[in-house]
């Protein structure tokens, strides 16, 4: 109501004067017509409901929910393709930039501290002064280590195996290197409680830290053998999408077919090409990726554990060899017949040169055999040097077989250290190998998921706009 | 002699226990010994003769009769003589004497690191023996051997002698000829002098830890009596075995000490006047628990090797021993005034 209840007295007091032809009480200008609205509302989801209706049974209605379903589905399967590929890029990607190095520290770290036992005992060898060389050769191999526990420490997840190994590391490092000063301390008064205090610290190393750091190596080894089962995996969601996006394409086509007598509309020929490049090239890319995987594995990371098996068998094995002089037969084994040390080396060098036989097996070029094959010669070598030795000290010649020992020249420290050049140069090889097939794996993947993408839209304009020129023939 | 000092109520429970009160006599009578001796010695051979059979009985053969004839006294040898024989007159057309001795055993065989040399009251000896025999004290070449090396290093004929800190007993005497005895040595207590509550092998040991080596006299006696000490480790004997208080070498004993793994260590006390002498913080608590003899020894049936050494020893008791006494072994062995008299078959 525009008027207040009041209002009509004096209004008709005065239109009665003004103007008597209008009745009373009607108001001057009437209000708009009310319930007009809530009619409209009704019929435009009425429309809505009878648009839909009216397209599934004309068929430009059926052409248009085709042409979205299509679209839909051309776009979906890139996007699919996109996420999937790019996991397994950035499963590829770690392997390459992350799990496979964590795996090759640890083997870092446990050579490193394989090599700090031997350089100790060797440097304690040389008499109550440790030479300077010797003394930084151990210091280096400490540093190295605890440099790359602090690396592993900060890429672990905080918990887990890897993590626990850590903190064995990391509480039991601290603790052999004391007992190495304390031996050092020792050995440079000329006490033999300095050869006491190395096999002390040996042991530890033995006994608690190598078989950590062992651990460590097999934890991150298996987080490497994760990643790259993740990169090898089918993307099967991405390709079921695609062959169900061909076939609806397919389907649509025929339908045109069949109803137009045209054999091609471009708009939809176009999506299905860009469906079959994106299948193509995604089972192409995978299918390298996949091969370069499995190169890596077999051509890298078998051969690179082969030799650093055969190194940390060198390594050990020439502990031993010294210890057996530092302890000079004080220390023997459990059935009290043998010397400890010297059995010890037997079985390390058995271990180095399986290895050896091994890496040699998997060495799939020249350039990895070479250096296998040196590496194998100067064992050989060793071996021969060594028996020479345990002669001599077991002669009563003491001098004699630390000459050949740990002297400068033709000494078994000499074919140690060969060895280890060898088998240096083996493991830069194959790493390489290993780094090259992976990086070739992860990089057939690289420019898929962007591709996908851009293919997937330009296929779905595609499928809309052929949609769109059947479309029109009806307007 | 050490035995003057020991009370002989102390020797009990032993297998030769005998040994030190017939010894303390030998000092008291000075050359005489031999005669006074041998009564005495068999004497106490009664008692000593049921562990001889019992304790190290497998390793001594078939022949009762004579293991129990030998065990009575193992440390008895044949008379001295300077009677040349085929072993003696191929030592000298060799113009060398080999002797296996110990490296590492400081005060007793040890190659110093400075000089290179081996030194050691075993070492002094060996050369004596070699200057009686061949005229020079350097006549020697000398061969590292380890302790399970010593008998069958004789064997092979790779040493003439073995003079290593080897203990002569029943076991032993079938494999190898020994000379008389040369040192008496026994079981004893090391700790860190500021460890007052360590007295020696007593009751104080209760409740400490003790660090023996693995197998050795001593692990057995603390088997046998540990007077509550702790002394074993949880997986002896098994590959697991994480070598805190039993350890391969009895200078092990020594670096877990000084780390404060342990708070005793129980060794010959020859050995551990070694240790001892490495860290003057250490020294030796009561008296010796057990009582050994070591002796040179010889490849079996080489007599006349055996004869001369027992010669050259008659000399040596003479004032090289307390010489060579004084220099390597008093500073942390003291009150020893002789060595053992000599005891012929």
């Amino acid at each position: 109501m525009t008027h207040p209840p009041n209002a009509p007295a004096a209004p008709a007091a005065r239109s009665t004067a003004q103007a008597p032809a209008r009745p009373a009480g009607v108001p001057a200008q009437p209000s708009p017509a009310p319930g007009a609205t809530p009619p409209a509302g009704r019929s435009a989801w009425a429309v809505g409901r009878e648009r839909l209706r009216v397209a599934t049974t004309t068929e430009p209605g059926r052409l248009q929910i085709l042409g979205a379903v299509l679209a839909l589905l051309v776009v979906a399967f890139g996007a699919v393709t996109a996420f999937q590929v790019g996991d397994r890029t950035t499963a590829a990607d770690d392997v390459v930039s992350r799990s496979q190095p964590l795996s090759a520290d640890a083997a870092a770290i446990y050579r490193s501290l394989a090599d700090a036992d031997t350089t100790a005992a060797s440097g304690f060898l040389a008499g109550t002064l440790e030479p300077a060389e010797s003394r930084a050769r151990y210091d280096r191999d400490i540093a190295t280590a605890a440099r790359l526990l602090v690396k592993a420490a900060a890429s672990t997840d905080g918990s887990g195996e890897s993590a626990r190994e850590i903190a064995t590391l990391n509480e039991q490092l601290p603790r052999y290197t004391g007992l190495i000063e304390r031996a050092r301390a020792a050995n440079r008064q000329g006490l033999p409680l300095g050869g006491a205090y190395l096999r002390y610290a040996n042991q530890q190393m033995t006994s608690i830290l190598l078989p950590a750091a062992e651990r460590l190596y097999e934890a991150e080894t298996v987080r490497l053998h994760k990643d790259e089962e993740s990169a090898r995996t089918w993307p099967f969601l991405a390709v079921g999408l695609g062959l169900l996006t061909l076939a609806v394409l397919f389907w649509a086509q025929r339908r045109t077919y069949a109803r137009t007598n045209r054999v091609f509309n471009h708009g939809l020929l176009a999506a299905t090409a860009a469906t079959l490049t994106v299948l193509l090239w995604l089972l192409a890319a995978h299918t390298v990726a996949r091969s370069g995987l499995d190169d890596a594995r077999t051509h890298g990371q078998e051969s690179l554990q082969a030799l650093n098996t055969a190194r940390i068998g060198s390594l050990t094995a020439r502990a031993n060899e010294l210890l057996t002089l530092v302890a000079r037969g004080a220390v023997l084994t459990e059935d009290g017949k043998n010397d400890k040390y010297e059995a010890e080396y037997t079985s390390s060098t058995d271990t180095l040169t399986d290895a050896l036989a091994t890496a040699r097996e998997l060495a799939d070029d020249d350039a990895g055999r070479v250096p296998v094959d040196e590496a194998a010669a100067r064992t050989a070598e060793w071996k021969q040097r060594h028996k020479d030795a345990r002669g001599k000290d077991e002669a009563g010649d003491f001098e004699g077989a630390l000459g050949r020992i740990v002297g400068p020249k033709d000494s078994t420290g000499h074919s140690f250290d060969q060895v280890d050049a060898a088998l240096d140069r083996a493991l830069a090889h194959e790493q390489t190998e290993f780094t090259r097939s992976a990086g070739d794996a992860r990089d057939a993947l690289t420019a898929l998921p962007l591709g996908a993408l851009a293919l997937g839209i330009l296929g779905a304009a595609g499928a809309v706009l052929g949609i769109n020129r059947r479309l029109s023939e009806y307007r | 002699m050490p035995n003057g000092t020991y009370p002989l109520a102390r020797r009990t429970a032993q297998r030769f226990r005998g040994w030190g009160g017939v010894a303390a006599m030998a000092v008291a009578c000075g050359l005489t010994a031999s005669l006074t001796l041998l009564p005495l010695a068999h004497e106490s051979s009664d008692a000593a003769a049921v562990p001889g059979i019992a304790g190290p009985g497998p390793g001594v053969g078939t022949g009762v009769q004579i293991k129990a004839d030998t065990c009575d006294k193992p440390w008895a040898s044949l008379t001295p003589s300077t009677a040349d024989g085929p072993s003696i007159e191929a030592i000298k057309k060799r113009g060398k004497l080999v002797v296996g001795v110990d490296q590492s055993s400081y005060r007793w065989g040890y190659r110093n690191p400075e000089t290179r040399a081996l030194e050691g009251f075993d070492i002094d000896l060996a050369r004596a023996i070699a200057k009686d025999i061949l005229g020079s004290p350097d006549a020697v070449i000398f061969r590292a051997i380890p302790t399970n090396q010593r008998i069958a290093a004789l064997d092979s004929g790779k040493v003439d002698l073995v003079v290593r800190t080897m203990t002569i007993n029943c076991k032993r005497i079938q494999q190898v000829a020994f000379s008389t005895a040369y040192f008496q040595a026994g079981q004893q207590v090391l700790a860190p002098k500021l460890a007052t509550g360590i007295t020696g092998y007593d009751t104080s040991l209760k409740g400490k830890r003790v660090c023996t080596a693995e197998g050795s006299t001593a692990y057995e006696a603390l088997e046998e009596k540990s007077f509550g000490a702790l002394f074993k480790d949880e997986a002896d004997g098994t590959k697991d075995d994480k070598d805190l208080l039993t350890v391969p070498n009895q200078l092990d004993c020594l670096a877990r000490l000084q780390m404060g793994e342990v708070d005793a260590v129980v060794t010959d006390n020859a050995l551990a006047a070694g240790q001892a002498a490495q860290d003057p913080a250490v020294e030796l608590k009561g008296t010796p628990f057990t009582t050994e003899f070591y002796g040179v020894a010889a490849k079996l049936g080489n007599d006349d090797l055996v004869r001369r050494v027992n010669q050259v020893l008659v000399g040596y008791r003479q004032g090289p021993w307390q010489q060579a006494y004084k220099t390597w072994l008093e500073k942390d062995l003291p009150g020893i005034t002789g060595p053992p008299a000599p005891l012929y078959k």
